[in-house]
Parts: structure tokens; C-alpha cells; sequence
């Protein structure tokens, strides 16, 4: 069924198309939404669309970085500042998907799908969101937990700090299929060391809920420790709290509580999946 | 709904066509511009059938909003030949027996040509990856693998 696109320069403008139409969909690099429209969704009644050169933009000389909604997979794996966000862009499709496939729209991308969210989960990152009225800053916890009712809202950006060394943050995605497919689940850890110890770190979880999640009671175990056998083991013990998973195409619920905490011992200690 | 006037580069000749509001790439080239190479397989991303290049880039065109291709150069499967020449990939994939049922076959030809336009000697590994948004389910992958790094191989002799 046709739709209407209405394309914007202003993302205030945007914002407020949207806010005003029950349904209309924002537009990023096309992967969710063109999808729903060839899927016969028909809830959705128009396109919107914003035409801002500053939502492909990546800000990432500093020790904070800035990436436009609008940049793509593809553009996080040319920028040599953005190293550490390499090994989850690359994980995720193929070539085509990631030359399309936005920073924003990942924010959005249904479990088990939305890998790089798990890893700007795990860096603590901000979103810069353009709302009916007017722009904030909030932060991606707490934007992920209320992404599908915040309805006439529009990323703009998202921030975070660059890791203090590559050691410090760790990704790993378990799929069945190589050399990518879906996740099975992901994992991403921020972990700032002092003395050798670790100190606040921050562990995401990738389909392991509805959303992106951290593993709280997990970082609360590994608080002060050494990544070693002993220092890991009561993460790893905790590792599955306050997890729930979903059964899919890609794996049982079942599978996934029983092997998220190999692969965070694994990823916490270095070794190859 | 009124229909929206486009306007793009298709295999380096200018086409101007009208397609449907939210309408995609894939049906603007094969209902309108009549180009019935890229192939509809999933509709959703997954399976690399419908892979065109956007002024070089590699893109899904069934996930790809018509409408943002408006001044832009498409490269398809149909514009690779010269006369009734061949591409060195299409050659090399006919050599390899890379197609079977041949469905897939536009879509890795495009996706390998997205590779090989930036790197003309890439290793298994690198042609594995490019490829890897793209399904075949008759192969098993290793003849269309060789076949990428052959027309590979043989580029590079001939520019040597």
C-alpha cells in the first residue's frame, strides 16, 4: 500500500510530523522500516524523513565521542577514532546492511538484533533525542527501557567516552552461523582498571531480554576484582540474574541463560569464543 | 496517492520513472526501469538477492527507499556485460560452476563487485565477509568463493 514520504531539513520539523501522525515512522537507513512495509505493515501510514548533513557526522577527536543518528555501520569502520566500536559494527550484517544500517536506528532494532546498542550500553552512552518539545539529553538505559512509547521522538545523536585502552572494553557476539548470523546472544563490557583491579565496570547484554540490559548484579560481583579465574567467578556465577530471555528462530531461552556466563567468563578472561 | 517523479542513473544511462509513495528500489528498477536482474528473496534484509550498488556501495535494494536514489548512479547485474562480453566475475562464475539454480547469483555477482572495485587481490578471508550478507542455498559457497578470487586473480594478471 503507498504511503506518504515527507522529508525534512529541520529536525524540529521532523519531530513534530511526527508527533502529530499516529503513523508515521521515522525513516533512518531503512533496514527496520522498509522491512515493516514489505511485510504489509499497515500501521504505518507515512514516512518521515530527515535531511541533516549533522546526523552524519562523527565528532570522535576528544576523550568524548559524538555519532550522528545518520552514520552508518559502514562509516563507524572507516573512522580509525571509533576502533573500539569496530568489532560490533562488523559483526553486524553484511556489507550492504551495514553501508545502510544507522547508529539511531540500532537504538531501535528488535531483540535479538541491535548489537552496537549493547556495546554504547555497556560505554555508558548518551542519547541526544529531538522530541515534539525540543531537544534533551538522556540517557540510553533509560531511553532503550521507554524507546517504544516515546512515539514522536527523533535520535539525533549518541555520545560516549572513548575507552581508556583497548583492554578496557570488550565485545563478543555468539551466533550459530559463520562467519556472522543473528545473535545468539552479545556481550560488551566496560572495564576501567585500578591497580590491576577493576573498578565500575559495566557489562550489556544482547538478547538476553526484550531490550539491551546490563548485568548488574554481575558487575556488582566483579567490583574490586582481578579478571583471573577466582577474580571472575562470582560474575560469572550471577552472570544469568535478572536476565529473560526469548525463545526464537535463533535459540531457546533455555540455551541462552545456560550459556551466557561461559561467554562472559570467556570474554572477561581474554580467551577466544 | 499521487505517484513521485524519479529520476537516477541505471547502468550509466539516465532513467526517469514514477513510482509509488514508500515504494523500493527493487520494485522501481523491476516494475518501472524494466531491470529484472536484482531478485526479490526476502524482503527483509537477510538474504543478499536484490544487492545493487548506490554509486559504488553495496545496498539492499528491497529495504532501500526509492525515492532517496533521486540523482544517484544504480549498478546492477544487468549493466556488468559489455556487448556480448562478459564480466570477468560472470565468466569466471560460469568456469567455477557458481550457479546452480542461479537466483542468488545478481546479488553476489554485485556483492563481489562491490569488493573487487576496491580491492583487486583480497584473500578467501575478505571474500568470504563480502559475501557474507548473501545467501545460496544450491552451492554451498566454495564455487562462487573461487570464482571471486579467479576473476580476482586474473584482473590482477592482466593489469601486471
Amino acid at each position: 500500500m503507498p504511503v506518504a514520504v515527507r522529508t525534512f531539513t529541520k529536525p524540529a520539523e521532523a519531530a513534530a510530523a511526527l508527533s502529530s501522525d499516529r503513523s508515521a515512522r521515522f525513516l533512518g537507513g531503512g533496514t527496520l522500516v522498509m522491512r515493516a512495509l514489505n511485510e504489509g505493515d499497515v500501521s504505518i501510514g507515512t514516512i518521515v524523513r530527515l535531511d541533516d548533513r549533522a546526523l552524519t557526522q562523527i565528532r570522535a577527536s576528544g576523550a568524548r565521542v559524538t555519532i550522528g543518528a545518520g552514520v552508518t555501520l559502514a562509516q563507524i569502520l572507516r573512522e580509525r577514532e571509533l576502533a573500539f566500536l569496530h568489532a560490533p559494527a562488523r559483526l553486524i550484517g553484511g556489507p550492504a546492511v551495514r553501508t545502510m544500517g544507522t547508529v539511531g536506528g540500532n537504538l531501535f532494532a528488535p531483540s535479538p538484533y541491535g548489537d552496537l546498542a549493547v556495546a554504547l550500553l555497556a560505554l555508558d552512552a548518551t542519547v541526544s533525542v529531538m522530541t515534539g518539545y525540543g531537544a534533551r539529553d538522556i540517557a540510553l538505559e533509560e531511553f532503550l527501557a521507554v524507546r517504544d512509547r516515546a512515539a514522536g521522538s527523533i535520535v539525533l545523536s549518541v555520545s560516549c567516552d572513548r575507552p581508556s585502552n583497548p583492554e578496557a572494553f570488550r565485545f563478543r557476539k555468539v551466533a550459530r552461523i559463520k562467519p556472522k548470523g543473528v545473535s545468539v546472544l552479545s556481550i560488551a563490557a566496560s572495564l576501567p582498571a585500578v591497580g590491576g583491579r577493576v573498578s565500575n565496570p559495566r557489562i550489556a547484554y544482547g538478547a538476553m531480554a526484550p531490550i539491551a540490559i546490563r548485568a548488574k548484579a554481575a558487575e556488582r560481583a566483579l567490583e574490586g576484582r582481578t579478571l583471573d579465574e577466582s577474580g571472575v567467578s562470582a560474575a560469572v556465577a550471577a552472570a544469568v540474574e535478572g536476565t529473560s530471555p526469548a525463545t526464537d528462530a535463533i535459540s531457546s531461552a533455555w540455551y541462552r541463560r545456560e550459556v551466557v556466563g561461559v561467554h562472559l567468563r570467556r570474554l572477561l578472561l581474554g580467551r577466544d569464543a | 496517492m499521487a505517484k513521485t517523479p524519479l529520476q537516477f542513473r541505471h547502468n550509466g544511462l539516465e532513467v526517469a520513472v514514477f513510482v509509488d509513495g514508500g515504494a523500493s528500489l527493487l520494485s522501481a528498477l523491476r516494475d518501472e526501469v524494466g531491470d529484472h536482474s536484482p531478485k526479490f528473496g526476502c524482503g527483509q534484509g537477510g538474504c543478499g538477492a536484490c544487492t545493487v550498488l548506490i554509486d559504488g556501495e553495496p545496498v539492499l535494494s528491497c529495504i532501500t527507499l526509492a525515492e532517496l536514489v533521486a540523482g544517484k548512479s544504480i549498478a546492477t547485474a544487468d549493466g556488468l556485460k559489455t556487448g556480448p562480453e562478459l564480466h570477468p566475475l560472470q565468466a569466471a562464475f560460469m568456469e567455477h560452476f557458481a550457479a546452480q539454480c542461479g537466483y542468488c547469483t545478481p546479488g553476489m555477482l554485485m556483492a563481489a563487485k562491490a569488493l573487487l572495485d576496491r580491492n583487486l587481490s583480497p584473500s578467501r578471508v575478505e571474500v568470504v565477509e563480502a559475501i557474507s550478507g548473501n545467501i545460496c542455498r544450491c552451492t554451498g559457497y566454495e564455487p562462487i568463493i573461487n570464482a571471486i578470487l579467479a576473476a580476482a586473480a586474473r584482473a590482477t594478471e592482466r593489469r601486471a
